[in-house]
Formats: structure tokens, sequence, C-alpha cells
């Protein structure tokens, strides 16, 4: 009787998981860049669902970054910068008037291709994010900080000297305090841009290992220079070539069997 | 001798001229601060810093002007500062490319080049005059406060344009706003260029004397200023009145003054030199 | 209510910029309207014609020529001595010098800016002028030439810190392009490396005629107040600067026509340097425009 309605309880759950991976929760409608007259990105249209991971694939230059950097509106920065068609989160178009930067950001968090540390503790790195929300009491820092960090994977190596400057660390620990520091803010969905190009083979492993932690409980979006990276990580992956997608797909499809043959060339490593 | 050697010795030539006139401003410095030395280190005991203007050289001491100067420093410090920071952080944070940027700029590098005494004029006009502030450390603060915002504009820029953008990308990716942002990284991370700056603009405020003059501090001032809308007088027009008296006492009483100006002046560009180089070893 | 808090923060500090901006409005309205004032009484003409200037005696004449023959000629004076002892500096510290010693002997030469002006006056007083009188006799006990040469030792590292900038900035291929076809260093340095920064160092030098021009504690101390047309530089002669100070410490009653001299010459002392640095501030700005 027990085990029973404790199965039944376990499979529901699987259903509402497997109700939210189906779930739609970024989208892109012909969306085109344009910094000043240059056109960077044209008509990428693009539906992620939740609680997956997305690798973004292509050369240098191919709008992959910005593309990513669409969804926390970080591009906002470029001077003449544009953009047209939409770009949706949950339902809601982010660009629209009446849209607050800041908390669009508190919910899609972004880590960077090499990893950027604040200049102060490793303790006040993570907790950053929280006191500028005017969060400053220090049982509830105290526990966010803890369960972000254990939750990058970096808590047995720092947690005698959280009070230590974040810069002392090793170039993949400074990269998963960057991950535990987006955390923090409890996202729902993560931006990564090329986490781990500046790291060396081991440190990489652990970026990747964590990601695919990570996936239960957060959307990610991860724009990769490297084929094998995508494969390994990713459940769908993106292809761009000249500011297009030109392909996007299961993963496997994409690497296995892809449609075009400018996909093709460039996983073969025939250009980029 | 042949071409190359030829060559040499005019290459040996320019180098030497190069040391030699290194050493041309050094050697003028030191023969400068001996002679000082020599001259007012006799007179510069406890009674000269205590005492109060005299018409009688050996009693004269430079009580008020330290004092004054102490208050002029001060003074400027609290109104320069927080508006040349605000303003170096206007233009580097908020509008960098703008029509009205590019304007301020222009005009702030304009401003650096106009002739302390010009300032003067300014002041007395606007301060002492309008204003109705007088001859007081107020006016001459404010005065000197307009003369260094230029230089702690400029600094405060250099010092922001040095904090790496992807700290800046970091703080905004987390939903910091843009103030937030400046305030807890882009000013704490360019706070040692920003003082260094502060400092040495200070350090010029401090030595200044003709702006001083043209809006009325009084070489003659035979009290203490308390408040800041006291008349006052400052170290350099103590030791400008003191050089313009025919008697030899003086001349020793303007040289002990500038011992402890020079003193004053030195240290506030030795601490400057010292954070500079700091935050220079530790961002390597 | 965090959009408002931010909005007012953009425009307070927007308000502290413009601060500078409503200083040279301040200057300039205050030079023009008290000018007009002055040269409701006293014609142009006669103020950029008449040789004399003697407002404060009583047979008074207001012509501002002996103030600028005074301020030239200290100018002429201190640029003799700074440039090329300056660019020696300039090309000794960017070209030859080994970095360590480069890295103490700047703050040092940075003392000599820091030095206040009346200090330097003091110099030129008590120390130059009785050593020179030594060496040429009949030299007054105020003249141009010690305030100059002192004013000269004043800004050598206005000249020295840009122009080294300057050298600094030329880009290393082109030195070892010089170098690359048998060029000796001193040819390198006069052929490629200066034609290369010669906007910046034309700007420091422009910057520096400016700031001499606007110097005035050395020359009211050190030169006299006799504002004569000479250009005898051992005679005593008055600068713009020195005669405004000269006003400022008396007891010329304000408002009076004496009195408003100053700003007269003061909006001539403004417009020659404004001059100058916009010049100086074009060339530089072109300069950093090539090598970037």
């Amino acid at each position: 009787m027990i085990t029973s309605v404790i199965k039944e309880k376990k499979n529901s759950k699987g259903m509402q998981d497997k109700i939210k991976q189906n779930s739609i929760k970024l989208e892109s409608e012909n969306v085109g860049v344009f910094y000043g007259h240059k056109k960077v990105l044209q008509n990428v249209t693009m539906r992620i669902q939740a609680n997956t991971v997305t690798a973004l694939i292509g050369p240098s230059g191919c709008g992959k970054s910005t593309y990513l950097r669409l969804f926390n509106r970080m591009n906002d920065y470029i001077d003449n910068f544009r953009k047209e068609g939409d770009v949706i989160i949950d339902g809601n178009e982010i660009y629209k008037k009446g849209i607050e930067i800041e908390e669009l950001r508190k919910t899609v968090g972004m880590v960077f291709q090499k990893p950027n540390p604040f200049p102060k503790s490793i303790y006040e790195n993570v907790a950053y994010g929280l006191r500028i929300q005017g969060i400053n009491k220090k049982s509830a820092l105290d526990e966010i900080v803890e369960k972000s960090i254990k939750q990058a994977a970096l808590w047995d190596e720092v947690k005698d000297d959280l009070k230590k400057n974040a810069l002392t660390l090793s170039g993949g620990q400074q990269q998963r305090l960057c991950i535990a520091r987006t955390l923090a803010v409890q996202p729902s969905v993560i931006l990564m841009d090329e986490p781990a190009s500046a790291l060396d083979p081991i440190s990489t492993a652990r970026i990747e290992d964590l990601i695919y932690e990570l996936k239960q409980n957060y959307t990610i979006l991860i724009v990769t220079h490297n084929m094998q990276q995508a494969g390994r990580v990713s459940d769908h992956t993106g292809f761009f070539y000249l500011g297009e997608l030109v392909e996007f797909g299961d993963t496997r499809q994409i690497f296995t069997n892809p449609k075009s043959e400018k996909t093709e060339s460039y996983i073969s490593g025939r250009f980029g | 001798m042949n071409n190359a050697a030829k060559n040499k010795l005019k290459d040996n030539l320019l180098k030497y001229f190069g040391i030699l006139c290194t050493l041309s401003g050094l050697i003028a410095l030191a023969i400068f601060i001996i002679d000082i030395l020599m001259d007012g280190l006799q007179r510069l005991d406890w009674e000269f810093i205590t005492s109060l203007p005299s018409r009688f050289p050996e009693k004269a001491g430079i009580l008020t002007a330290w004092t004054g100067t102490v208050w002029v420093f001060c003074l400027t410090a609290l109104i320069a500062i927080p508006i040349g920071v605000a303003a170096g952080v206007y233009l580097e944070e908020y509008n960098k490319k703008g029509a009205l940027a590019n304007l301020l700029e222009i005009n702030i590098a304009n401003l650096a080049g106009v002739p302390s005494i010009i300032y003067g004029i300014l002041g007395l006009e606007i301060f002492v005059r309008i204003l109705n502030l007088g001859g007081s450390l107020l006016a001459g603060s404010f005065t000197l406060a307009l003369l260094i915002l230029p230089i702690i504009i400029v600094a405060t820029r250099e010092a922001i344009r040095t904090v790496p953008k992807t700290i800046k990308e970091a703080s905004f990716a987390l939903g910091a706003t843009k103030w937030q942002t400046i305030s807890r990284q882009v000013l704490p991370a360019s706070a040692s260029g920003i003082i260094t700056g502060v400092i040495l603009a200070l350090s010029r405020a401090v030595g200044e004397t003709a702006p001083l003059i043209v809006i009325g501090a009084l070489a003659y001032v035979p009290f203490v200023a308390k408040t800041p809308m006291d008349e006052f007088t400052i170290l350099p027009i103590q030791i400008f009145n003191w050089v313009s008296r025919p008697q030899h006492g003086f001349i020793i009483n303007a040289a002990a003054a500038i011992i402890v100006l020079l003193g004053f002046v030195f240290i506030m560009n030795g601490v400057a030199v010292y954070i500079r180089n700091k935050a220079q070893r530790k961002g390597q | 209510m965090l959009k408002a808090k931010e909005y007012i923060i953009e425009k307070g500090l927007l308000l502290c910029a413009l601060i500078t901006a409503l200083t040279t409005i301040g200057i300039i309205l205050v030079l023009t309207i008290e000018a007009i004032t002055f040269f409701k009484e006293i014609s142009l003409v006669d103020f950029l014609t008449d040789t004399q200037w003697t407002p404060l005696y009583s047979e008074k004449h207001f012509g501002v020529l002996p103030l600028l023959a005074g301020t030239f000629l200290t100018t002429v004076i201190a640029i003799l001595v700074a440039l090329p002892i300056g660019m020696g500096i300039a090309i000794y510290l960017s070209e030859y010098a080994p970095k360590s010693f480069r890295k103490t002997i700047k703050p040092l030469l940075e003392l000599l800016a820091a030095v206040p002006t009346v200090v330097y006056g003091f110099f030129a007083l008590m120390v130059v002028t009785p050593f020179l009188q030594k060496i040429i006799p009949g030299l007054s006990g105020f003249n141009a030439l010690s305030a100059g040469i002192v004013m000269g030792v004043m800004i050598i590292p206005f000249i020295s810190s840009m122009s080294e900038d300057a050298l600094h900035a030329v880009p290393k291929s082109l030195r070892e392009a010089a170098y690359g076809m048998g060029s000796t260093r001193l040819q390198t340095v006069f052929k490629v490396t200066i034609p290369s920064a010669s906007s910046g160092i034309t700007a420091s030098a422009i910057l520096a005629i400016s700031r001499a021009i606007g110097e005035t504690m050395i020359v009211a101390i050190a030169a006299g107040q006799m504002p004569g047309l000479t250009f005898n530089p051992i005679k005593p002669v008055q600068t713009i600067t020195a005669y405004i100070v000269q006003v400022s410490s008396g007891d010329v009653p304000f408002g009076s026509l004496e009195h408003s001299t100053i700003f007269a010459t003061g909006i001539s002392l403004f417009v020659l340097t404004f001059i100058l640095n916009s010049i100086s501030f074009w060339v530089s700005k072109k300069y950093h425009r090539q090598y970037e």
C-alpha cells in the first residue's frame, strides 16, 4: 500500500517533470540584430524547452554570442544596438516597455567566457546579488551562500576560507564561483558564454559535470567553440553561420545526421 | 675617425646630454632645497610655529598662516572631492559619447589650462561680491575648489577607465542597477587612482597663492580663524609678504615658512606616489 | 522607487559635471562685463596702442603693450630654458634610460611641478638673481632674466612628461624598421621617432607657453613692478599677472577705474591662454587619432 502511494507520487512527479520539460521557456521569433547599419543576426527563430541544455555553435563572428546576450539584454550597452522580432521568456516579450532590466536579470543569470569574480572575498562575491536586492541579514545570506557554493561543487574546496579574496582561487575555481554567484540570485535560466574556454581540461570536465547537474533546476543556454563539449553536455544544438540559424535540433541528430551541408562541414572540421 | 665611430660618438653625446638635462632639473631642485634649509632651519622652532604675525621679524610666527592653510585644505577638499568625482563618474559612465559630453570634455581640458589668477578674478566677483562671502575662508576654498576641479575630474575618469569591463558586466548580469554597479564595484576598484589624483590636486591647491591674493586674503591676520566665514591668510601669502620686505629677518622667516609649506606638499606627493605604486603592484 | 533613485542620482551627477561649464561661462561673463565698464572709459585703441601703462600714477596711461612685452619676454626666456632641457629629458627617458631609472626619476621630476610657485619666486629672487649678478654686471635686483629662467625650471616637467608620452606612443615597429635599415639610435631618434611624435611634442610646447604666460608668483616676486616696453632681460619688467597681483594686494578701491584694469588685463590674459590651450588640445587630439 505504502509503496504504491510513494510510487504514484513518484509517477506524478515524473509526469510534472515531463510537462515542465516540454514547456517552452525561451523563444525567439524572427529576431534580427543590428549594430548601426551592420546586421549581425537575422531571422532567428528558436524555441527552447525548460530544463534542457541547448548549445549554440558556429565559427567566430557568427552571432551566437550576440544571440545569447539577447536573453539578458546585455547587448543594450553596445552603441547603436537595435533588434527586430520578439525575444520571449515565459511567454513575455522582454524588450517591451515596462520590463525592468534588473528584474529580468535576476531571472536570467549569466556566466562569462573569462572568470570574472569581483575583487572581494569569496563570500561577498556570492552574496553580491542578494545584497543589491537589499538582503543583508546575515543568517539569510549565510544560508544562500553556502547552498549556492555547494550547488556549484565548490564548497569542499573553499568552506574554510570564505573570507579569502576570490582572485586567489585558481581559474577553474573562479569560474565555479561565478556560477555560484549566479545561482545565488535564484534564476531560472542560465546563459553561459564559452564558460570553459579559459580553463584547463580537468576544470573543464568539472564545469561540464556541473552543467549536467544544474539542468534539473535550470534552463541552460551555452555558447561553445568546442564541438565535443556541445556533444557532451547539450540536449539540443543550434548551428549559427553568418548571422543566421542554419540548423537547430537534437544534439545527437545534429552531430550524426545533420540536415544542412554547412552544418556537416563545420562539425567535421572543414571550416570554423 | 670612420663613419661608424663618428655615429657612435654622436649617439653617446646625445645620451649624455639627456642625462645632463635630467640631472640639471634635479640639481636645481637640490640646490634650492639646501639653500632654503640653510636659511630657514635656524629660525624654525616651536615658537615660530605657534606665534602670531608681528612687525618684528624675530617675533613673527606662522600660526595664523598654517592654520589658514589647514582650513583651506579641508574646506577645499570637502567641496571639490564630491563634485569632482561625481562629474568624473557622470562623464565616464553615463554620457561618454554625446554632444554634451564632447563639449564638456573640451571645456574641462581648457579649464585645466586657465591661469590660476583668472580663477581668483572669478572668485572675487562671484563668491566675494555676489554671494557676499567677503574675503573669507569659504570664498577662498570655493575658488580653489573650482581651480582643482578639472584635475580631480580627469583623474577620476582615468581611474574609472582602468576598471575591467568584465567586472561591470558581471554586476549587471546579476541584476544590479547602474548606480549599484558604480558604487559597489567601479568606485571601490578605482579608489586608489582617484585618491592619488585627489591628493595631487589638493597639494596644488595648498601651494596656490595668486587666486587667493586676488580674492583678498590678507597678509596680516592677527587671529586664528575659527569659522569658515573668518578672514584668513595662508602660508604662501605669508611667504609672499615676507619676501617682499627689505629686512633680512623677514627673508629668513620666509625661508622657514617655505620649509613648512614644502614639507606639507612633499609629504602629500609622497603619499600619492606611494598609493599609486602600491595599487600598481597589486594590479600585476 | 529604484528607478526614481537612479534617475535622481544621474541628474545629480550631471549637475556636478555642469559646474565645469558654469565655471567657464562665469569666467567669460565676469571678465566681459567688467571689461566693458573699463572700455567705456578707455578706448580699445588706446588700450592696444598706447605704449605706457601707468593706471596707478597720477598721470594715467592705459596701454597694455608694456605688460604684454613683459609677459612675452619672461615667457620666451622660460621656453628657451625649458624646451631643450625638457626635450633632452624626454628623449633620454624614452629612448636611452633603463626602465628602473625611469621609474625612480619620474616622480622626482614631478616634484619640480609640485613645488608651489611662491617658493620658486623666492628661489629666483634670493638665489638666482644674486648669482647672476656676479656674472652679469648691471643686472637689476628685479629682472626678467632670473624670473624667466626659474619659470623655465618650473615648466620642465610639463614638457618632459607630455613629450615622453608622445615619444612612447610611437609604435615600436617604426623604430625597428629604422634600425633594420642600419640607422643608429641617434638617427632613429631624430629622423623617425621625433617626427612621428611631433604633434604630441608641439602640443606640450604650446601648453608650456600657455603655462608660462599665466604664471604669476615667480614674476610678481622676482621680475619687478616696472611695466616698460622693453625686451632687455636684465631690467625689471611687469607681466599681466604680476600687475593683477599688484592691484589686488594694494588698497585700490573696488569699482574705481584703477581697479577695473584687472578685468581688462585679465580678459587679455584669458584670451591669450585660451587660444594657446585650444591649439594644444586640437593638436594633441590629432596625434591621439594617429595611432589609435
